[in-house]
């Protein structure tokens, strides 16, 4: 510091460490580290593997809706005819979602509130465990469930929807298959972000500052115009946070998709009709018989994938964070 | 939750003496039951109970129409218990119980089939920190209690001027109305929420700790602000400053906790309380001798 | 003082005689929807759900109103709302755990334990093969996946907590960030960093790796919430006796978050067990027990789930239920462990 500000020079304050804390410090930062190498990893070798299909298809590739592979009579690929485009199943990918998080969020958000504020202690504290259990649940079964038992049940909302909302230019339909539909898949991953939805909303309206709260109260209000006047305000932006952080669950499901959903490649606004797409699963319906360089298109999608979730997820996070939670 | 060091300080510069010339000199003692405002608000033997821990014993005490009443004491004894068994605060705590009775206008307000957001509008409530509602604005802020009890009102500009001109704070706000309530200054965030518990018109206003957040000079406005009030409804103001019990109040209610449950030791006229206590354990208190 | 003889009471409680009337309410609005549903053309247990949550707020808004007000008529309806979005949320829980039980416990046997399918088919009735193969995938996989993750975690975690250096921040973010990769694409990278080019072949191993870039996260997450709950004194005891970081770290940190470290790892565990999708794309699957993780596919519960469910035939689907009702008391021993371990510490 210069003398001028009359102030005393500051004294750097080192603890120089020992050899054997440089070590620890050094694994622990290694340690540390993994994570950055991993994404960095998953990133570079997605991007390497997939580099030739982009490059072939530069931006068609996201805005594309034709997925095939033509070779020519020495078995190379005809670059003429063939086309990687992945437009449908993205399309497919984000109506699934957003379809999930239309039934979810309103019903974790009420969940939410009646853990915060209706249920009593014991009966708070068993269903918060097994909300939490739910989220453990692998998504195989939510598969094998979504498929047996819900999906009877969901097509028959979706007729009914069908019938009384017709009119509603998405759930028009021009044949009358309700099987499979993105509908059905949005309810299935409905149920799967629910809990994460509602666990999220639980810990932000319960940092609700108690004396607005009391504040509330004590004007005469009642719960719920207590509940509307400072906790939904005060606990928006945690929700909206959640939420996306189930956009960004549902998103990347492949599993349960894969089996309640009929992935018909062209793009389908129309919510009812059994034809949807999920990139995810796409990944895993093609793999099994795809050629070297549909594999390669299939690893450029994973990318896509890949990047569309980390920034959907990074967004919720820091939405998250802001609003007093503490993220997934 | 209360700091007990508050009142300690001012304890230094005070002795009996000049306290008791400030509880004169802040007015005559009314007399009770002389205002055409009702009845008033009447303890009869509140006790109070957080799980089994018992906290109040046995309080009775009656609450004159255009009176100020300060409860003071040690921290820990009981008076902000107390001020919420009034409009029924109490029962948010978990584990909370109580017995006795509370008489709004001669109703037991825990009378079963009572519907408590109503008593809640007649016994309003100013707590210790100051808390605005803070995404609404000053406006809003004072006409929240409306929307939150479903209330309706003629006209709501003159119901606002009314309650903030009552506060103390309309000449400070009156230009930026629409602006947030968490703008304002903690002392006019204060009055904001003084204001905002006379919109809803209540009979009997509670105030725990109005000022234990404050600086001097917002203690001053506000103490200002509740000898205005005290003509036209019953206030009851917990307070660990004695010299502000002794300048805003009628009725001066002691209470102590030896250990156990907390409870009265004595009341009467603020001037007689401070001047010639009948109690020694409040002679102790009000001279510093502890607290 | 007097000795109080008063009874603790909580007059804002209902009454019995409240209690009696809220229950001819609720009671008026089962047989409202019983009645309902038989008439209407809507069918179903949620139909019922629906309706009869319908029917007690329109009862309770009419008898809170009458009793006592018509603020506290409104808050009637926005409680019912509240607790039927409550019961929407459990009734998929309650749905999911009977189901699998109901139709998990057909598929039990006795040698489920003791058999792998290299000599049965999916199609063959119950009795013939089992699961072995798959237990043992999946226990080999989870066990060489959680000893990769587990130092990663940990030292991630620590170095959070810990160090606090300058990467810290971006550090938590990138964690968050891996917590959200989407399985398939943990599988893909494996399928593209290591089968395409080094191994050519299916292994236990790349399931093991692709299970530890999911498993990861969950272990660093979990762990820091527990250290941060260590209280800072005791670290700067342990440093004012003179111990190093490292000492300190190793000697008073951990061991005081060690029943937390413990619930992390269950909880990784429990994350990866039932992941299918990556396991799918690196570790291939086969019928007979594998034990050398290096070499030659390697089955898993969840592949065996999916396989029995793609046969698609009676027999098979109650195998794949077994295999879930399985993988589901795992899940729930490992949870509830977990619970447990960290419910214990308070």
């Amino acid at each position: 510091m210069p003398s001028a500000t009359g102030l005393p020079q500051r004294r750097e304050l080192t603890t120089k460490p020992r050899f054997s804390d440089k070590v620890f410090r050094g694994i622990v930062t290694t340690g540390g580290l993994s994570s950055l190498l991993l994404l960095g990893l998953i990133f570079a070798f997605l991007a390497y593997q997939g580099f030739s299909i982009l490059k072939m298809e530069k931006f068609s590739f996201i805005t594309g809706s034709q997925w095939q592979v033509v070779l020519n009579d020495s078995g190379a690929i005809d670059k003429a005819n063939t086309a990687f485009g992945i437009a449908p199943m993205l399309v497919g990918t984000i109506l699934c979602a957003i379809i999930a998080l239309v039934v979810a969020v309103p019903v974790s958000v009420l969940a939410a509130l009646f853990l915060t504020f209706y249920a009593p202690p014991a009966l708070k504290r068993f269903l918060v465990a097994i909300i939490d259990l739910m989220a453990a649940f692998p998504s195989i079964l939510f598969g094998l469930w979504g498929f047996f038992i819900l999906m009877p049940s969901a097509e028959y909302w979706a007729k009914l929807l069908h019938k009384y909302f017709g009119w509603f230019p998405a759930f028009k339909m021009e044949v009358p298959i309700f099987t499979r539909s993105p509908f059905v898949a949005g309810v299935v991953l409905a149920i799967m972000v629910i809990p994460i939805v509602t666990s999220i909303s639980r810990e932000v309206f319960a940092q609700t500052p108690l004396d607005r709260v009391q504040a509330a109260y004590a004007l005469g209000a009642s719960r719920w115009s207590m509940i509307r006047a400072v906790v939904l305000p005060y606990g928006r932006s945690g929700v909206v946070g959640g939420a996306m952080l189930g956009l960004g669950r549902a998103m990347g499901e492949t599993v349960a998709v894969y089996t309640v959903l009929n992935i018909v490649y062209q793009v389908n606004w129309h919510v009812l009709v059994g034809a949807g797409g999920s990139v995810a699963s796409m990944i895993l319906l093609k793999f099994g018989e795809a050629g070297a360089q549909e594999v390669k298109a299939l690893m450029a999608a994973g990318l896509v994938l890949f990047l569309l979730t980390l920034i959907v997820n990074s967004i919720a996070n820091a939405i998250v964070a802001k609003s007093g939670g503490k993220g997934r | 939750m209360v700091n007990p060091e508050e009142g300690e300080k001012d304890m230094s510069t005070v002795t009996p003496s000049s306290l008791s010339s400030v509880a004169s000199a802040s007015g005559k003692v009314r007399t009770p039951g002389t205002t055409a405002l009702g009845v008033g608000l009447e303890a009869r033997g509140i006790h109070a109970w957080f799980g089994q821990k018992h906290v109040l014993n046995d309080i009775s005490l009656d609450f004159w129409s255009g009176t100020v009443t300060a409860l003071i004491g040690p921290s820990g004894c009981g008076k902000s218990t107390f001020i919420r068994t009034l409009n029924r605060m109490h029962e948010f705590i978990p584990g909370a119980a109580m017995a006795g009775q509370v008489l709004l206008d001669g109703k037991d307000i825990y009378e079963s089939g009572t519907d408590v957001t109503k008593i809640r509008l007649k016994v309003g409530m100013v707590f210790q920190k100051p808390n605005p509602f803070p995404s609404m604005t000053i406006a809003e802020n004072v006409l929240a209690g409306l929307k939150l009890a479903q209330l309706k009102v003629e006209n709501k500009d003159d119901l606002l001027e009314e309650c903030l001109e009552r506060a103390g704070l309309w000449s400070e706000v009156k230009d930026r109305l629409s602006a947030y309530g968490g703008s304002l200054s903690g002392g006019q965030q204060q009055r904001l929420c003084i204001a905002r518990s006379l919109a809803v018109r209540p009979q009997v206003l509670l105030m725990d700790e109005p000022c234990s957040a404050l600086d001097p000079g917002s203690t001053l406005r506000i103490e200002e602000t509740i000898s205005q009030l005290s003509s036209s409804m019953t206030i009851i103001i917990v307070t660990h400053n004695m010299q502000q019990a002794a300048r805003v109040s009628d009725y001066t209610a002691f209470f102590l906790s030896d250990g156990g449950p907390g409870s009265m030791v004595e009341v009467g006229p603020t001037g007689e309380i401070f001047s010639r206590p009948k109690d020694k354990r409040t002679e102790n208190y009000v001279t510093g001798r502890f607290g | 003082m007097t000795i109080t003889t008063v009874k603790p009471t909580k007059p804002w409680m209902a009454r019995p005689a409240q209690r009696l009337q809220s229950l001819g309410v609720f009671l008026a609005a089962i047989a409202i929807s019983y009645f309902v549903v038989q008439i209407s053309d809507f069918k179903g247990k949620l139909a019922y759900l629906t309706v009869f949550f319908l029917a007690f707020m329109v009862l309770d808004f009419i008898y809170q109103y009458l009793t006592l007000s018509k603020s506290a008529a409104k808050d009637a309806i926005a409680r019912a709302v509240i607790a039927f979005g409550m019961a929407v949320v459990v009734f998929p829980i309650f749905s999911i755990l009977v189901t699998v039980f109901l139709r998990g416990y057909k598929g039990l046997h006795f040698s489920l334990f003791s058999l792998d399918m290299r000599a049965a088919s999916m199609n063959d009735p119950i009795g013939a093969g089992g699961l072995q193969h798959a237990l043992v995938g999946t226990f080999l996989m989870v066990a060489i996946a959680l000893v990769i993750s587990v130092p990663l975690g940990i030292l991630t975690a620590l170095y959070l907590t810990e160090i606090r250096g300058r990467f810290t921040k971006p550090i938590a973010f990138l964690v968050q960030a891996m917590s959200g990769v989407p399985s398939i694409v943990a599988g893909l990278f494996i399928l593209s960093a290591l089968i395409y080019t080094v191994t050519r072949a299916y292994s236990g191993i790349m399931g093991s790796l692709a299970l530890s870039i999911l498993m990861i996260p969950t272990i660093a997450r979990t762990s820091e919430e527990v250290l941060l709950l260590i209280p800072s004194d005791l670290r700067e005891a342990g440093v004012a006796l003179g111990g190093t970081q490292w000492r300190t770290v190793a000697l008073v940190v951990v061991p005081a978050a060690k029943s937390g470290l413990v619930t992390a790892m269950i909880l990784g565990i429990a994350r990866v067990a039932g992941e299918t999708a990556p396991l799918l794309l690196v570790a291939g699957g086969s019928d007979q027990t594998n034990l050398n993780p290096f070499n030659g596919p390697m089955a898993s519960l969840p592949y065996y789930v999916w396989k029995a469910y793609s046969f698609g035939t009676a027999e098979s689907v109650t195998r794949a239920w077994a295999g879930i009702l399985v993988l589901l008391i795992i899940v729930l021993i490992l949870f509830t462990t977990a619970r447990f371990l960290s419910g214990r510490k308070g």
